[in-house]
C-alpha cells in the first residue's frame, strides 16, 4: 500500500487525531486524563450498542429499535428492582432476555414475513417506546440498592466500570468478526445474499442472530445506563439509535452493508464522544453544537466516500484492463 | 477516393498505458461504411479499451482516430455521439419501469413546448422498428420484454440519431439461439443501409456466420485483419491465444451403462417444471439441453434446495431425500456451479480464502472459532491444484478474472467433496484457455467418481462433454438422447418441440 492508499484507508482515524489536537489547542482542560476518562465514560453506552448495530448493518440490515429498548430496559429493570424488589442479578440477567428477545422477535419478522429492517424496526421503536411509557406512568423510578450504584458509576483503580464493560463488549465483537464462522457470514450475507446462501449459509438464521445481539447489546447499555443514572425514565434513550447509526457510519461500516471493521467503530464512537466533550469544553452552546456536530459528520463522512470512491474507480481502471488476463 | 476517405473509422498507432500494463499497444484498425467488423480476443486482450476509446470513454495516450476524414487525437463521450458512433454494452442501459418509446428517447424527447409528445414519440419508436423489421409495441413496458427483444429496443434507441457507426459488445450472449438469428436479420439491415458495425464476440460460430472481416488482439496488440472468408476457426484461435489450441474435450471412457442410479427424481413438478422424471448415474456427466427458459436452471435449484418441489420424490443414494435448503444439499454431497457467476457463484467483496472455505466454515470451526491454519492450507491446497491465478488467497475475488473466479466457484464445491456437482453454463463468458481448464478439471472429477449434471447452451459443449443430454422444453423432458445419438439438430428438435 502506497503513502496516499494508506492515507486515504486510515482518512478518518486521521480526523479524530486532528480534532483532538484542535480541541487541545483550544482549551487546557481537554487533553487530560481525566477528561479523557470522562469522555470514555460517556460513550460507553453508545459503544456497547454500536457493536449490535454494527453486526446488523453489516448483513446489510438496521436496527432503529435500539433507542427504545434502551429505554425499555431502563424502566422495566427499574420496575423490576424498586416495585418488585427483584434481587439485582436475577432483575438484569431477566432485563438481558427480554431485551435480547425482542432483538430476535424482529429477526423473526424480518426473515420470515420479509418486512424490510427499516420498517421492522421501525415498529418496535414506536411500541418499546409507548411500553415504556405504560409501565412508568411517565415518571422516573428510583430507589435502587446501593449496590446496584456500583455498575454505572463504580472504578476499577481509575477506570469506571462502563468503560471496561465496553471494551469488554467491543473485544468480544471484534473476536466474533474475525475469529468465528457466524461473524464472517455476517459478512457475506451484507455483500451479497443470494451468493451467500447458495454457498450454503442460512441467511435467516445468521440474520435473527444479529438482531437478538443487537438487542442484547442495547439491553446491556439500558441497565448500566440505569445504574448511572440511578432512575428509570421512559425518555433515556430517545434518539440513541442515531447516534449509535452515527459512530457506525462515521467508523466506516456501509450502510449497504458487507464493509466495516470493528477498529472503524472504536474511532467512530470516540469521534462522536470527543466532538461533544470537546464543544462543551470550548464553550459552544447546546444548539450550536448540533450544528457543529451536523457539519462535522458531513464533512468527514463526505470525505470518506469520496477517497472510497476514488480508489475504486481507480481500481477499476486498472482491473478493465488486467481482466480476464490468465 | 483515397484509401483513407474509403474508411469511416480510423485508429492510427494507438497508445495506452495503465499503471503495470500497456493496455494498447500501437493499434491500428479501420472501419469501412457498411461492413460487419468482428474483434475478436480472449479477456483482457484489449478490446474494452478500444471501444471506450472509441466511446470517448477514455483518452489514449498516443495515435491518431480519423472519423470520416476529420483526424482527432481523442473523443469524448459527446463528441463520439455527435459523429455519429453509438455503442451497445454487454449490460443494458434500459429502465425497465418505462414504455420502449420511452427508452428509446430517454433525455431527448419530443416536447410540444413544455409537454411530452408521447403520440410523436410512439409513432417515430413504430417507424424505427419497422425499419428494423421488429414486432415491439412502442407502449409495452421493457420490464416486460424478453432479453433478446430490450436488446432490439437498446438498437433502436442508438438508430434513433443519427447512427454511422454502432460497436456491439458481446450482444448474443444473453439471447437464445432464436434471439440471436433474429439479431443476425437486425444487423444485415444496418449493414445494407450503410452503417458500420464493430461485433465482438467469444462465439467463433457467429463471427463466421455475420462478419465480413475479423481483426484479432492478444495483450494490447491488434495482430491481424482478415477477411472472414479467408480464414477460419484454427487460425483465428491460434492468434488469439498464441499458440495452437482447439476446442477439445477430454477422451470419454465407455460406460457400460449398469453404473449404479444415484440419484433418482419421479414425476417431480414444482418451480415451472412439470412431471420431471429422470436418473442420473453415479460418474456420468448427465447434460441438459434446452432453450433459455426451458427449465434447465430451475431444476437445477430444486435439486440444490432452492425452491421446494411440489409434487413427486427425489431418491438419492436409495433414500428419499427433501431438500430444504442449499444448506441441507450441500451436506448431503450436492453442490451447485451457478450460471450468474458474478452474482451467485463468487462473493464479489470478499477474499479467495473466505470464498473457498465458505461452505466448510462451519466444520473448520471449533466451538464458533475458525481454525486458521486448517483453513489456510484448504484454501492453499485448493488454488495450487486448480491452478488459480493469483498472488496469494487474500487477494479480493472481485479482483480476479472470470475464468479465475469461476475456479474459485469450484474451488469452493471441491474443498467440501460433494457426490455431485452441478454446472449451470460452466464456461459463460469465460475465454478460450480458460474454457479448457474447466473442461479438464470436470473430466478429472469424472474420474474422480464424482457425478456431474452439466447445463450448457453451447452445443458443441454440452455434445462435447455429456456421457447422456436430457432436453427440456417449457418444463417438462421433451427427450433423452445416448451418446452414440448426439447430433446437433435432434437436440435443437427436442429442445423447441411444443
Amino acid at each position: 500500500m502506497s503513502v496516499s492508499d494508506y492515507f486515504k484507508k486510515y482518512a478518518i482515524f486521521l480526523v479524530l487525531i486532528v480534532m483532538i489536537i484542535v480541541f487541545a489547542v483550544l482549551s487546557p482542560l481537554f487533553f487530560t486524563p481525566s477528561n479523557g476518562m470522562m469522555i470514555a465514560r460517556q460513550v460507553s453506552f453508545m459503544g456497547i450498542a454500536s457493536v449490535g448495530m454494527m453486526f446488523v448493518m453489516l448483513t446489510g440490515g438496521i436496527d432503529l429499535s435500539i433507542g427504545s429498548a434502551l429505554s425499555f430496559i431502563n424502566v422495566v429493570g427499574a420496575y423490576f428492582m424498586v416495585k418488585m424488589e427483584m434481587p439485582i442479578l436475577p432483575a438484569c440477567l431477566l432485563c438481558l432476555a427480554i431485551s435480547s428477545g425482542f432483538g430476535f422477535v424482529q429477526g423473526v419478522i424480518i426473515t420470515k414475513l420479509r418486512v424490510p429492517p427499516l420498517i421492522a424496526t421501525l415498529a418496535f421503536m414506536t411500541m418499546l417506546s409507548g411500553l415504556a411509557f405504560i409501565i412508568s406512568g411517565g415518571m422516573p423510578i428510583y430507589g435502587f440498592d446501593k449496590a446496584f450504584n456500583v455498575l454505572g458509576q463504580g472504578y476499577v483503580g481509575p477506570v469506571p466500570i462502563p468503560v471496561l464493560v465496553m471494551v469488554a463488549v467491543l473485544a468480544v465483537g471484534a473476536f466474533i468478526l474475525n475469529k468465528t464462522y457466524f461473524g464472517r457470514y455476517f459478512y457475506a450475507i451484507g455483500g451479497n445474499e443470494e451468493a451467500a446462501m447458495l454457498s450454503g449459509i442460512n441467511v435467516d438464521w445468521t440474520k435473527q442472530l444479529v438482531y437478538t445481539i443487537s438487542g442484547f447489546c442495547a439491553g446491556l447499555a439500558g441497565i448500566i445506563m440505569l445504574s448511572r443514572l440511578n432512575s428509570g425514565q421512559p425518555t433515556t434513550g430517545s434518539g440513541f439509535e442515531f447516534e449509535v447509526i452515527t459512530a457506525c457510519v462515521l467508523g466506516g461500516v456501509s450502510v449497504a452493508g458487507g464493509s466495516g471493521k470493528m477498529f472503524g467503530v472504536v474511532v467512530g464512537v470516540l469521534m462522536m464522544g470527543v466532538l461533544s466533550n470537546g464543544l462543551l469544553i470550548v464553550n459552544v452552546k447546546e444548539y450550536a453544537q448540533q450544528v457543529v456536530m451536523g457539519i462535522v459528520l458531513t464533512v468527514a463522512v463526505s470525505f470518506d466516500c469520496m477517497s472510497k470512491y476514488r480508489m475504486e474507480r481507480k481500481n477499476k481502471e486498472i482491473k478493465a484492463q488486467e481482466g480476464g488476463a490468465l | 477516393m483515397g484509401q483513407q476517405a474509403e474508411n469511416i473509422l480510423e485508429f492510427r498507432n494507438i497508445y495506452k498505458a495503465y499503471p503495470g500494463v500497456q493496455a494498447l499497444n500501437n493499434v491500428s484498425f479501420s472501419l469501412r461504411p457498411g461492413e460487419v467488423h468482428a474483434l475478436v480476443g480472449e479477456n483482457g486482450a484489449g478490446k474494452s479499451t478500444l471501444i471506450k476509446t472509441c466511446s470517448g470513454a477514455i483518452y489514449p495516450d498516443a495515435g491518431t482516430i480519423t472519423i470520416a476524414g476529420e483526424d482527432f487525437a481523442w473523443l469524448t463521450p459527446k463528441l463520439s455521439r455527435q459523429k455519429g458512433i453509438a455503442v451497445i454494452y454487454q449490460e443494458f442501459d434500459l429502465v425497465n419501469e418505462l414504455s420502449a418509446a420511452e427508452n428509446i428517447f430517454l433525455g431527448k424527447a419530443i416536447r410540444k413546448g413544455w409537454i411530452i409528445d408521447r403520440k410523436a414519440m410512439n409513432e417515430r419508436s413504430r417507424e424505427l422498428f419497422r425499419q428494423l423489421d421488429i414486432r415491439i409495441d412502442p407502449d409495452v413496458l421493457v420490464r416486460d420484454l424478453t432479453v433478446g427483444f430490450q436488446q432490439m429496443v437498446e438498437i433502436a434507441k442508438a438508430l434513433s440519431e443519427e447512427t454511422k457507426i454502432l460497436i456491439m459488445d458481446e450482444p448474443s450472449a444473453p439471447l437464445t439461439n432464436q434471439e440471436i438469428e433474429a439479431m443476425f436479420g437486425v444487423v444485415r439491415r444496418l449493414k445494407e443501409s450503410g452503417v458500420a458495425i464493430v461485433y465482438i464476440s467469444h462465439r467463433l460460430d457467429e463471427i463466421f456466420q455475420i462478419s465480413d472481416r475479423v481483426s484479432v488482439m492478444r495483450d494490447g496488440e491488434l495482430l491481424a485483419t482478415m477477411d472472414t472468408a479467408g480464414t477460419d476457426r484454427e487460425q483465428i484461435v491460434k492468434l488469439m491465444v498464441g499458440r495452437e489450441l482447439k476446442e477439445t474435450f477430454p477422451e470419454k471412457a465407455a460406460k457400460t451403462g449398469d453404473e449404479d442410479v444415484l440419484l433418482e427424481l419421479d414425476h417431480v413438478t414444482g418451480n415451472g417444471l412439470k412431471d420431471i422424471s429422470l436418473s442420473i448415474k453415479r460418474g456420468e456427466i448427465l447434460g441438459l439441453g434446452g432453450l433459455i427458459g426451458a427449465g434447465r436452471t430451475e431444476l437445477a435449484q430444486l435439486l440444490f434446495g432452492v425452491e421446494p418441489i411440489k409434487e413427486g420424490r427425489i431418491v438419492y443414494k436409495g433414500q428419499e431425500i427433501h431438500p430444504k435448503s442449499p444448506e441441507k444439499s450441500i451436506r448431503m454431497g450436492i453442490a451447485l456451479v451457478p450460471e450468474d457467476r458474478k452474482q451467485q457463484g463468487v462473493l464479489l467483496h470478499m477474499s479467495i480464502r473466505d470464498n473457498i472455505s465458505m461452505p466448510m466454515l462451519k466444520a473448520l470451526s471449533k466451538i464458533s472459532v475458525i481454525q486458521g491454519r486448517q483453513e489456510n492450507d484448504l484454501v492453499e491446497r485448493f488454488k495450487s491444484s486448480l491452478r488459480i491465478k493469483t498472488p496469494n488467497i487474500h487477494q479480493i475475488a472481485n479482483n480476479l478474472s472470470g475464468g479465475n473466479q469461476q475456479k474459485v466457484v469450484l474451488a469452493k464445491w471441491l474443498a467440501n467433496d460433494p457426490e455431485i456437482i452441478i454446472f449451470d453454463e460452466p464456461t459463460r463468458g469465460i475465454d478460450v484457455g480458460a474454457k479448457q481448464e474447466i473442461y479438464g478439471l470436470m473430466d478429472e472429477l469424472v474420474k474422480a467418481g464424482k457425478t456431474l449434471i452439466m447445463i450448457s447452451s453451447e452445443m458443441e459443449e454440452l455434445i462435447g462433454m455429456s456421457d447422456r443430454i436430457v432436453v427440456l422444453c417449457e418444463g417438462r423432458i421433451t427427450g433423452e438422447l445416448r451418446r452414440e445419438e448426439f447430433d446437433q439438430e435432434a437436440i435443437l428438435k427436442l429442445a423447441s418441440m411444443n
